[in-house]
């Protein structure tokens, strides 16, 4: 029997349940896979863990060799409130610390700013100057732990601050690990928080990209992130798409300003979401990997096998969070974990089951880090390298994914690559039209949200959330007028104006920020040096 | 469609952060639905809001809020709109509310607010039933 024979005549003998079988992206599903749904059984292009083309893994050993790191993102309040829950987190047995900043630092504003009322320690900490950044680090060995922050318009001065609070310190540059967001092109396509248009935020990454390389040898400069274009609605295939794209685009930049792509690339990092659709994200991850090492061997002439490797943090899919029943969010939480575990991670955040309704409580937390420990201690699956490697519906998938991922990064070429591809609006509109069917197909209930439009209750209890006291606000506004009021002067003016000029002048930023840090120049200060230099973008509110 | 009336509503998106997916969503939905819809794109204060509602003479603002700031936020585009004589001006919203904070902002005046998970024909209904065309001056 071969596979059409059977889809002929034995498999319409029985009913099927739906008209139409299709993943959460929609991508229609076929009732059966076989070895003649991966091109001839192409084992090459399957591979080796560890090994060219990295399909089944960047590492050879995977989780038997260590487990993905523990990451989970943490901020709010005060520095103070923050640092506690680092705290919290590392005796908990967290393995990296991920910082989770305010919308007033993640749009360039200080707590004292008008625009930052009501906003001040909400999403995240809020820091305005270098002293908030050492009470947010206070007794925390910055040569033992490695940081994450989640910022990108204001990450050089984030950067910039961070290394200063190493000095001050004594640790050594090179000693100091982490990884810094800091992906700008996805802010236009997805996330939306900005400060100047593409090009001079794009010379900026580059900036850092190469002030890293150079200086600070075990950071992350940039984090290549798929997440946010996830949570804005995109397709997986949009997401993977876009992601690298984008990877391609910094690529490019730091190949343009004159360094050697094996000398920058191995830092390049990635950040995707896993959403509900089990199989369909652990595709994703296969096929990520496989286009990427593709990627920068053939595009770019890499030779470092690791400029090749894409390693990945993952983050669950906030957006499948529901207000509604919400503990059964840890039931959601705990299958797209285990899918960013089977895609073969490298490190992970699992979301708590409050996020739909606030910032999580500690007990929450505690509840989602616990469920990544089940399932690298308990579950067994860490025994295993790429177990679903060699399945006939994993790989027809992933290599699915994979050709529908290029058709879209040839049209992002064809329409001059994606600065330009962003200008137009492209990838914002097909984010759009993704999450506008998705939502009318949630309504048409063609796909289902438990507790929301199948299986919903009239009576929820109430949960307990975490509030921030209208006193966080108060009291870092109080700080930074404070700090501005006993710095030198005319050392701050100074050190701005120096930004100032080489912002102008093209020449790296970096050493320049962290000097102007070191003399309490501000995160708004800085940014709107910025503001002055490079201009405001302005959002086009594409519908 | 039955109805007679002709509305017009703003989309707004207030405060710093950039998730828009729910506002353009709920746009679309609307404009789908058949109302008169403007959207003013991100990272609105509360008197750009208000001075766009005027400008638009529209009958209703929709306010997408997912910073966690809507305590401030929503207030402030209410004394915005009475400053400018708008206060017959249908305000209501969606995003990250909790529970306890509902009340509150139904007391200082927002008409309705929709948690996570309310489908666009909620939406869409409870606007037909609840906005009228404001009498023009």
């Amino acid at each position: 029997m071969n596979k059409q024979t059977w889809l002929n005549e034995k498999y319409p003998q029985q009913e099927e349940r739906s008209q139409r079988f299709s993943t959460i992206s929609d991508m229609e599903i076929e009732p059966v896979y076989t070895p003649d749904d991966i091109n001839g059984s192409n084992l090459e292009g399957i591979g080796y863990p560890g090994e060219y083309p990295y399909t089944r893994g960047v590492y050879p050993s995977m989780y038997r060799g260590r487990y993905w790191t523990m990451r989970q993102f943490a901020g709010f309040g005060t520095p103070e409130d923050t640092n506690k829950r680092f705290k919290l987190l590392l005796s908990e047995g967290q393995t990296g610390l991920s910082t989770a900043f305010d919308m007033p630092v993640l749009m360039g504003y200080d707590a004292d700013h008008p625009r930052s009322l009501g906003e001040v320690g909400r999403e995240g900490v809020s820091v305005s100057t270098i002293k908030d950044m050492e009470r947010l680090f206070q007794d925390i060995p910055l040569d033992k732990v490695s940081t994450s922050m989640t910022v990108n318009c204001t990450a050089s001065i984030l950067l910039a601050m961070y290394v200063a609070v190493a000095d001050k310190q004594g640790i050594p540059r090179n000693q100091i690990s982490g990884t810094i967001q800091n992906d700008m092109l996805k802010e236009y396509i997805a996330q939306k928080e900005w400060i100047c248009p593409p090009e001079p935020a794009v010379r900026i990454v580059t900036d850092m990209i190469e002030f890293c390389a150079k200086e600070v040898p075990r950071w992350h400069a940039v984090s290549i992130s798929g997440y946010h274009i996830r949570e804005a609605g995109s397709t997986a295939v949009q997401e993977l798409a876009f992601t690298l794209a984008d990877g391609i685009g910094y690529v490019q930049a730091g190949i343009e300003r004159g360094l050697d792509v094996d000398e920058f690339a191995p830092r390049l990092s990635f950040f995707f979401d896993i959403h509900n659709d089990f199989f369909e994200e652990i595709a994703k991850l296969r096929a990520a990997r496989r286009m990427w090492a593709t990627i920068m061997k053939e595009r770019f002439g890499a030779k470092n096998p690791r400029s090749m490797l894409l390693r990945t943090h993952c983050q669950t899919a906030g957006v499948s969070l529901t207000a509604q029943q919400p503990v059964n969010n840890v039931v959601r939480v705990a299958i797209q974990a285990l899918a960013g575990v089977l895609g073969g991670t490298q490190s992970l955040h699992t979301n708590s089951m409050d996020e739909t309704l606030a910032l999580p409580t500690e007990e929450s937390v505690t509840v989602a880090l616990r469920t990544q420990q089940i399932i690298a201690e308990e579950s067994g699956v860490t025994n295993f390298v790429d177990p679903l490697g060699g399945s006939w519906a994993i790989e027809a998938l992933t290599d699915r994914m994979e050709k529908e991922a290029f058709a879209y990064i040839d049209r992002i070429d064809e329409l001059g690559g994606i600065i330009r591809a962003i200008n137009i609006g492209f990838p914002q509109k097909e984010i759009a039209d993704a999450a506008y069917r998705y939502q009318q197909q949630l309504d048409a209930r063609e796909k289902m949200i438990v507790g929301v439009n199948s299986h919903a209750v009239e009576e929820e209890r109430p949960m307990e959330i975490l509030k921030i006291d209208p006193e966080v606000e108060r009291s870092q506004i109080a700080q930074v007028t404070q700090a501005k009021q006993e710095r030198d002067k005319a050392a701050a003016e100074e050190q701005l104006g120096r930004v100032h000029a080489a912002a102008r002048n093209g020449q790296n930023l970096m050493p320049v920020l962290i000097d102007a840090v070191k003399a309490h120049c501000t995160v708004g200060e800085i940014s709107d040096v910025y503001r002055e230099v490079f201009g405001v973008y302005q959002d086009p509110a594409w519908l | 469609m039955s109805e007679e009336k002709i509305l017009r509503i703003l989309v707004a998106k207030a405060g710093l952060d950039g998730h828009d997916r729910g506002a353009k969503i709920i746009a679309r939905a609307l404009r789908d639905a058949g109302f008169e819809v403007i959207y003013t794109g991100l990272h609105q204060t509360p008197e750009m809001i208000a001075e766009a509602a005027v400008q638009e003479d529209v009958d209703a603002v929709g306010l997408s809020i997912l910073s966690g700031a809507h305590m401030t936020l929503f207030p402030a585009i209410l004394d915005a709109l009475k400053e400018r004589g708008a206060d017959d001006v249908a305000v209501f919203g969606g995003g990250i509310v909790p529970e306890d904070d509902m009340s509150g902002l139904t007391k200082v005046g927002v008409k309705k607010v929709f948690t996570p998970g309310a489908s666009t024909q909620e939406i869409v209904d409870w606007i037909w039933a609840n906005v009228e065309p404001r009498s023009s001056l």
